[in-house]
């Protein structure tokens, strides 16, 4: 009896990421939740420009290489044509909170019926460590040498709860990659996002907090403990809009 | 069958497109194009269709890239300073060999420049339509009714060579009204797209729509691959040009799009004072129509080009005559649309030289 198998809807690719980096983790994840809801065949999914670019190398079903930041508006573009399918997009903090900020504000605004996977770990990976809209108070990187400082660069982002804030949105939670029973938290919200999606309910997104070892200067290990310390204070796990459990009354229709 | 109306150039553009099967259009407001958004926004949902105002032309056009990757004909349209905006997600389309079409009505620049006719954005979508080793197919059209032809044009060009497809008008074509017949109009069904990333259902491994090839040998590859079987063959079959009275002509005035018709006038004046005037009009500005210019400057004495911004075709003139002939510039900018007397006066001065 197999207890433990490669997904279907992960390709026989090695991941590149580094040792320790929790993106091999998330994609699982995504994977295991296409798996189960039996909907690999009619899911088309977005990379992102970071590490996970190579995302469309991993799933195992239709992918698309999106300029950086524009994955949900080239969401949007296929989601219109096939609403029947399943879309999904794969994103950075990089990619989502800075340079595609209004791609991704205006598509949870319009509840686009798409899925956004959010992979928050406070850096940029791909280019070498530089600093991200949501990089910590003091956190050195490669473009913050001396700490980031509130009066220079601002304060980070938080994603979720700005989101959280718009009609269109049906789904936002915040996850953490940190430990066991976290990853298993994350997977039961993905799934989720995913249902959602299915049931077209409107814009679904999970925020995953996660590590990167080797432009945070840490070992697999320190980086999850630092993840514990640093990071998840900031941004506290939690669902922070689900339209079905906090229905708004209608608006009334007096036309 | 005839089915003429009276149209502003913008709008036969979007009755166009629908009629050849576009069903997505992706916009942002910005003059002189606003009817296209407009007329798509009334028409798509009765043509069973989708039309979306996008946050940003930049937006816009990752949603053409994304509906395009999932297998429609589909368009977007803005003017100038949004067409700058829009340089990534085309050099993104171009990149991964997907099909699109994009209107530039243009207008005045550089920057905010003005919203009246130019054609200053020559170098722009013939030189420099995004970054790398790309090009766009760019058709000028001159009157309403041929917006509509390459509109049809277009979809079949881009589907055909799975290329974005640019139809350059400007301020002065978008609006103006001329009866245009859609009865005319040759209608193509779209091929069939296999590599469309709409689901796999299973039946075949899955589609990847992408552009980034970290080892440079692969990068080298497929451009050399994407310039053998599309850029050179787009080169050889689809120039196209109109002309009359090259051959021998004491000079030859070259133009396109609304200046072509300005340009005609000038000729027939020309004509009219005993001067052998030949008029030249490349319709596709991508791929030029050097071959043809060479074989004029054989015989022709010299070229004069005109268009509504500096100069900006002159070398790709000077280049297809290959200096054998000398080609002057006339032309007014920043919204200013030339007369006929103008392109005379150009012209006669010259050739008193």
């Amino acid at each position: 009896m197999v207890v433990f198998d490669r997904p279907k809807s992960l390709t026989d690719r090695e991941f590149h990421y580094c040792s320790g980096c929790m993106h091999g983790v998330v994609h699982r994840l995504v994977a295991e939740v296409l798996d189960e809801l039996e909907i690999r065949g009619k899911t088309v999914g977005i990379a992102p420009v970071g590490c996970s670019v190579f995302a469309y190398n991993y799933f195992n079903c239709d992918m698309i290489q999106s300029p950086h930041g524009r994955a949900p508006a080239v969401a949007t573009g296929v989601k219109r044509v096939h609403p029947e399918n399943a879309v999904f997009t794969y994103q950075g903090d990089g990619d989502l909170a800075a340079i595609g900020t209004a791609e991704t504000v205006h598509a949870a605004a319009r509840g686009e019926n798409i899925t956004v996977i959010f992979i928050n770990n406070a850096i940029y990976g791909m280019t070498g460590g530089q600093m991200a809209p949501t990089t910590m108070p003091g956190q050195v990187t490669s473009t913050s040498p001396y700490g980031r400082k509130a009066e220079i660069q601002g304060l980070p982002i938080r994603v979720c709860e700005m989101l959280s804030t718009l009609d269109g949105v049906a789904y936002a939670e915040r996850v953490s990659a940190d430990c066991v029973k976290n990853i298993r938290a994350a997977k039961k919200a993905i799934k989720k996002a995913f249902e959602y999606q299915i049931a077209k309910k409107g814009f679904t997104i999970v925020e995953v907090l996660s590590n990167c070892p080797t432009n945070w200067g840490k070992s697999p290990v320190e980086s999850l403990e630092w993840m514990r310390t640093n990071l998840m204070p900031y941004y506290p796990i939690g669902v922070y809009k689900d339209i079905e459990l906090n229905k708004k009354p209608e608006v009334e229709n007096n036309a | 069958m005839s089915e003429m109306v009276l149209m502003k150039g913008n709008e036969a553009m979007s009755e166009a497109a629908i009629k050849c099967g576009c069903r997505y259009y992706f916009g942002y407001p910005i003059t002189p194009q606003n009817e296209i958004a407009e007329y798509m926004a009334a028409r798509m949902p009765q043509a069973g269709g989708f039309s979306l105002q996008a946050e940003s032309e930049i937006a816009a056009i990752n949603m053409v890239l994304g509906a395009s990757a999932a297998g429609a004909r589909v368009f977007t349209s803005s003017s100038s300073p949004g067409i700058s905006l829009k340089t990534e997600g085309i050099s993104y389309i171009a990149g991964s060999d997907l099909p699109c079409v994009i209107a530039n009505v243009q207008r005045g620049g550089p920057g905010l420049g003005g919203i009246q006719p130019a054609q200053s954005d020559y170098h722009q979508a013939t030189k420099a339509m995004g970054h790398g080793d790309m090009r766009l197919i760019v058709l000028a059209p001159n009157s309403v009714q041929e917006i509509a032809e390459h509109t049809v044009l277009a979809f079949d060009l881009a589907d055909l060579y799975r290329t974005p497809v640019m139809i350059l008008t400007d301020g002065a074509l978008g609006q103006m009204m001329e009866p245009v017949d859609f009865g005319k109009l040759k209608i193509n069904k779209p091929p069939e797209k296999t590599w469309a990333a709409a689901g796999h259902s299973d039946k075949r491994p899955p589609n990847i729509i992408n552009s980034l090839y970290l080892d440079p040998k692969d990068l080298e590859a497929a451009v050399l691959e994407r310039y053998k079987n599309k850029y050179n063959i787009i080169d050889e079959k689809e120039v196209r040009y109109e002309e009359f009275d090259t051959e021998d002509a004491d000079i030859v005035i070259v133009s396109y799009g609304i200046v072509s018709r300005i340009a005609k006038v000038a000729v027939n004046m020309l004509k009219d004072k005993g001067v052998k005037a030949g008029y030249f009009r490349p319709v596709t500005l991508s791929p030029f129509p050097s071959g043809r210019l060479g074989e004029i400057a054989e015989t022709a004495k010299r070229f004069l080009v005109s268009e509504l911004n500096m100069g900006q075709m002159t070398d790709d003139v000077r280049l297809a005559a290959g200096c054998k002939k000398p080609v002057d510039f006339f032309g007014r900018t920043g919204g200013i649309i030339t007369t006929p007397e103008e392109i005379y006066n150009a012209a006669a001065k010259v050739l008193e030289e």
